[in-house]
């Protein structure tokens, strides 16, 4: 069953590509349906988990021998239990909205079947990713969802842009595969296994330094594909993809991979003292920050939501670095849902603008189109973390587990970011959807199509009502993920009312300024003289903090510059020249190189084919005997 | 049906078929391109019997056959292949007439050119079946001639400099290792014998081991290559017909990296054990080296080129370090780059078909006009890069776990390369296929025929094949690796045996 749950997409893809060509409009109902089938199994297997008791969640299948040499095996197994199942109904789930969303947005594409056939094979992916019981295993998975990531980013490779987004996201989770690998090298040798379940039960064999070591070096891997600092310069760039994939692979699920490794291999961290988590909770909580800061200045629709999945994401490692796994997993999933409904709304407004995506050149759009901004702004209100939205709870509880912990730092940046984040959604929800009405000329404006609103609207409901499947209760998830995770530690009684209240405070606070720079009618002179009180600080937050140049001049261009030396001076040079000169010396090259133009080919081979006769004549003769 | 010399039969199969080739006439250029195909088809076939009849727990040699040839001198046909020559064997038999599918593009002496692919192929296939040191000399100076031919009758515009190039590389190479042949068949104390299962643990003194040792590294160091004796490969490699190009890459190379593990090796251990990290520093050099110098190629065949060089050295790194991973890595790597790069070089001399240059810059927006053939490149592209579930990861994933097992630290530069092999090949990638069409020739291009079908889809299930089962090849692969293993380490621990000690 858990093997279908793989199976459903991988068909569905492997079908596609090779006669998706030739039917069009039902591909994609053939891809959708494969991935709503694989959502169906996924359910019947969370509610037959349901009926085995809290310890007895986990299973392991193996499926077969993959790579197994000198005693390290490398298994298609897979694990089952309710950290897995949490992500599979994530990924099928908000998958399948997703599926559904694209047979309208996409209508029209050339390569539309082939759009599907790569949504498919992406969920597989991801699907084997979460499912895998071997690190092996799990990094097929890893290097899979980038594979179509890459594919999907550069769907319409005829723009320049779109394919050096592709290749510029490729490149850079090879980076952090680099890291990822040399962890699984260590952990390997170290524990002599690359079975999860055995790994985990024996990272504590490793000693503190190695594991430590062997934490990081996954966690490495974890900042490239869920894009941390300092690897984090590829997703703005990714938004080049068709919206549908910004939704679900650089918002819902991929870039959660990084997240659930951490967690998934939590016993890993923990074994190394407090050292490799620290890492994983500042990083987290800096890149919170600093991706927010990007995304109060940006103007990008998509880009504005790629900043704030980076500053998400970030908050989901605070959650794991302060050992609050569970509401890390917890934030993932609320995110998954308001995240992917922010981005299809951005898509549909994209689609009803042909692909406008400044934002200075829209307004007033929640009259011309009431359900795309109705669902709008409930994913707005969701991560603004607004009572009872689902982004209140998760992110709250992020907060509370940071303060209990005594990170009072981490909590604090948690908190200046809420209110950075209620700020710059607020502003994007203002400027598009409230005000006047304002679209590009010749230009008119229609809602969702149905396909769309249909996800539109499921997205919408679980971004009310998401932060309820935690509920203090018996069913929450955190109870759910325990015997996995254990339980976070909480605090409670007046401390935990009073970081909710500063929360929704400074959230309220975040819509509020927003209001006043972008609703009022005085926002424009207020902004104005704003912008010049610090005017060095917007502009370099408006050039992304200069990262992507800093990369460029400190690694790209002097890396250039020594492959450039090694290919045209030292090989051609210094090697070769060494070669030739040789060979000029010894009168080689110049003067016998002539002989066997044309005309004296003939020869050459008659006396190599003779020669050859004689050899083999020979050797028979004398076997023969 | 073992006692059948399957093996005996592959080998000059195609000699026989280039003799008989011999007696067609030279304008029927479709019969003799058929003609090939048959005779290099009917080789394939017949080495599937090869394959059928391989006992996986033997990890000696098998299926060959052994005569006199030369008594006096102690000259013997011996033959017969183990779990590593295996593979070579059946990667070259499958090869070569994917190479003759390739070369319809050649349409000037056609006749002689098929006679040298096939003579090649007989070449190639007993360089790695031969047992008997003089016999394998034999064919290993067999394979020069052709291939020279091939590049300097039918290559590109400077093939007559890479022809002789790569023909001098080579001779200087193999002459040292005939004096090293030769020294050790003097010798030996006793009857001289060329016969390498009795020349094997000879004693030999260090100092003599070491000598003879880097006469043989030598040769087998020019052919893999190693840096800095690479230079003969890419000008080799770019000038060569497509035919010429993918059986270089795809099986000669192998010859050399083949030959370190038969001979060099077993005959030589103490000096080869010593040799370790002189020989892992020049396979790390050769792979990031390789790759930076990738990178910044102009012409899409000689990047090829260079990524074999960084290909090249995982393997040579996989067969030193020591461990049981590293080497079944290593040998597993030597039939995953045959065929991922030896379709890369199809792939490239398809491109070539339809618009006559190799220069990257010419190209553009390819995935629009001949989407299908960019989807296989891509494909390919992935397997080259090691992309998991493709081919290339599973070598590439041993190899480095070996590396780690042996020598911690050294796995981190070689690591690194798999960074560097994304950066060239997508970075080449994107020039060529990506983007809008700028340029008009290459707006009205063919997609993929069926010859070319016929030539890539066969390697395509290959490199999926080894990428999702390894198992049947590994299987057969590990009990004569660990063989190898055993001589590059001090009989105390050995490294890379977790919980299985002393293997399946």
């Amino acid at each position: 069953m858990a093997a279908a749950v793989i199976a459903l997409p991988l068909a569905g893809a492997a079908f596609l590509l090779f006669f998706g060509k030739r039917m069009s409009k039902a591909s994609a109902y053939i891809a959708s349906g494969a991935i709503a089938l694989s959502f169906l199994s996924g359910l019947i297997l969370f509610f037959r988990m349901l009926g085995e008791p809290g310890e007895e969640r986990s299973f392991v299948m193996k499926v077969y021998d993959w790579v197994n040499v000198g005693g390290i095996h490398g298994n298609g197994e897979l694990l089952l239990d309710p950290l897995s199942i949490v992500m599979v109904l994530v990924v099928t789930g908000v998958g399948t909205l997703i599926h559904v969303y694209s047979i309208g947005y996409m209508e029209g594409d050339p390569r539309y079947s082939r759009f599907f056939a790569y949504l498919n094979l992406f969920c597989a992916a991801m699907l084997i990713l979460v499912l895998a019981d071997n690190l092996l295993l799990l990094f097929v998975g890893w290097e899979g969802v980038g594979l179509c990531s890459y594919l999907l980013i550069g769907f319409w490779f005829e723009r320049e842009v779109a394919a050096g987004a592709a290749k510029k996201a490729f490149i850079v989770n090879r980076i952090g595969d680099f890291s990822f690998l040399l962890g699984i090298f260590l952990i390997a040798d170290e524990i002599g296994s690359l079975s999860v379940t055995e790994i985990n039960a024996g990272a504590a064999t490793m000693g503190t330094t190695l594991a430590t070591v062997g934490a990081l070096l996954l966690f490495g891997g974890a900042t490239g594909k869920s894009a941390q600092i300092p690897l984090y310069v590829w997703l703005p760039d990714a938004m080049e993809g068709p919206t549908p994939v910004s939704a679900l692979i650089h918002a819902a699920t991929m870039v959660t991979a990084g997240v659930y490794v951490v967690v998934r291999f939590s016993p890993l961290f923990v074994a190394g003292g407090t050292t490799a988590l620290t890492v994983v909770a500042w990083i987290g909580a800096l890149t919170a920050l600093w991706a927010a800061l990007m995304a109060a200045f940006e103007y990008d629709i998509k880009r504005v939501l790629a900043y704030s999945t980076i500053s998400q994401l970030g908050y989901m490692f605070i959650a794991s670095g302060v050992a609050g796994y569970s509401i890390g997993i917890f934030h993932l999933v609320t995110h998954a849902f308001f995240k992917a409904l922010l981005f299809l709304g951005a898509g549909a407004v994209m689609h009803a603008l042909a692909g406008e995506t400044d934002m200075r050149k829209m307004g007033g759009l929640r009259r011309a189109m009431p359900v795309v901004g109705l669902t709008f702004a409930a994913g707005w209100l969701a991560i603004s973390g607004i009572f009872p939205f689902a982004g209140f709870w998760s992110k709250d509880a992020i907060l509370a587990v940071a303060w209990e912990q005594g990170e009072y730092a981490l909590w604090a940046l948690g908190l200046l970011t809420a209110a950075l984040t209620a700020f710059y959604m607020s502003r994007m929800y203002f400027r598009v959807f409230e005000g006047d009405l304002e679209v590009p000329e010749g230009i008119h404006v229609h809602d969702a199509p149905r396909t769309m609103a249909v996800a539109l609207v499921s997205l919408g409901a679980l971004s009310v009502v998401g932060g309820f499947f935690n509920l203090p209760g018996v069913l929450t998830l955190e109870h759910f993920l325990a015997p996995v995770l254990g339980e976070p530690e909480v605090p409670h009684g007046v401390i935990a009312w009073a970081l909710a209240g500063a929360a929704l405070v400074v959230a309220f606070a975040g819509i509020f300024v927003a209001r006043a720079l972008y609703l009022q009618p005085e926002g424009d002179a207020r902004r104005e003289r704003l912008e010049k009180t610090a005017p060095w600080f917007v502009g370099a937050a408006r050039s992304k903090f200069y990262v992507d140049e800093f990369y460029g001049r400190a690694i790209v261009a002097p890396g250039k510059a020594f492959a450039g030396f090694c290919a045209d001076i030292f090989d051609k040079r210094v090697l070769d020249g060494l070669v030739n000169g040789v060979a000029w010396v010894v009168n080689g090259v110049s003067s016998k190189g002539r002989h066997v133009q044309t005309g004296y080919v003939r020869n050459y081979a008659v006396i190599f084919l003779l020669g050859v006769v004689v050899i083999a004549s020979f050797m028979f003769l004398r076997v023969g005997v | 049906m073992s006692d059948f010399p399957f093996l005996d039969i592959v080998v000059f199969l195609p000699l026989a078929g280039a003799l008989l080739m011999g007696f067609l006439p030279k304008g029927k250029v479709a019969l003799l391109r058929y003609a090939a195909l048959a005779v290099t088809a009917a080789t394939f076939l017949v080495s599937l019997g090869v394959f059928a009849n391989f006992d996986t727990s033997d990890s000696g040699f098998q299926l060959g056959s052994s005569a006199e040839w030369i008594p006096e001198w102690g000259v013997g046909y011996i033959t017969g292949v183990d779990g590593i020559s295996l593979w070579l064997v059946l990667l070259t038999s499958f090869l070569t007439p994917l190479a003759v599918l390739a070369s319809w593009s050649v349409t000037e002496r056609v006749k002689p050119f098929f006679i040298f692919l096939l003579a090649l192929e007989t070449g190639m296939l007993g360089v790695f079946s031969s047992l008997d040191m003089f016999l394998f000399y034999v064919f290993w100076e067999v394979t020069l001639v052709p291939m020279y031919l091939l590049i300097g009758m039918w290559g590109y515009a400077n093939r007559i400099y890479a022809a002789m190039k790569f023909f001098l590389f080579t001779l200087a190479g193999s002459l040292l290792m005939l004096v090293a042949i030769l020294y050790l068949y003097f010798a030996v104390g006793g009857e001289p014998t060329f016969n390498y299962q009795e020349l094997l643990g000879t004693p030999l003194t260090l100092d003599v081991q070491r000598l003879l040792f880097l006469g043989f590294f030598a040769s087998f160091a020019v052919k893999v290559p190693l840096v800095p004796l690479h230079t003969w490969l890419p000008d080799a490699h770019t000038e060569a017909p497509t035919a010429g190009s993918v059986l270089l890459a795809a099986v000669l190379l192998k010859m050399g990296t083949y030959g370190l593990l038969r001979f060099a090796i077993p005959l030589f251990p103490d000096a080869a054990r010593e040799m370790v990290p002189i020989v892992m520093t020049l396979a790390i050099i050769g792979i990031v080296y390789g790759a930076l110098v990738a990178i910044m190629q102009k012409d899409l065949k000689r990047l090829v080129a260079y990524s074999s060089i960084a290909h090249l050295g995982f393997v040579v790194l996989g067969m030193f370090v020591g461990t049981i991973q590293g080497m079944s890595g290593g040998i597993l790597q030597m039939v995953n780059h045959g065929l991922s790069t030896g379709a890369l070089f199809m792939l490239v001399g398809a491109l070539y078909d339809r618009r006559h240059t190799r220069l990257i810059a010419d190209y553009g927006g390819l995935a629009k006009t001949v989407p299908v053939l960019a989807g296989v490149f891509l494909f390919v592209t992935m397997s080259s890069i090691g992309l998991p579930g493709l081919n290339g990861f599973v070598g590439e994933f041993l190899i480095l776990l070996g590396t780690f097992f042996g020598y911690q630290w050294w796995v981190v530069p070689a690591t690194f390369g798999v960074v560097l092999a994304a950066i060239y090949l997508l970075w080449a990638y994107r020039r060529v296929f990506h983007g809008p069409v700028t340029n008009q020739a290459n707006a009205a291009l063919p997609d993929m025929e069926v010859r070319e079908w016929l030539m890539l889809a066969p390697v395509m299930a290959l490199i999926l094949l080894i990428g999702v089962y390894p198992k049947p090849f590994l299987d057969r692969i590990e009990p004569s690796a660990e063989k190898v293993v055993s001589q590059l380490q001090d009989s105390s621990m050995i490294p890379g045996q977790v919980e299985e000690a002393g293997g399946p």
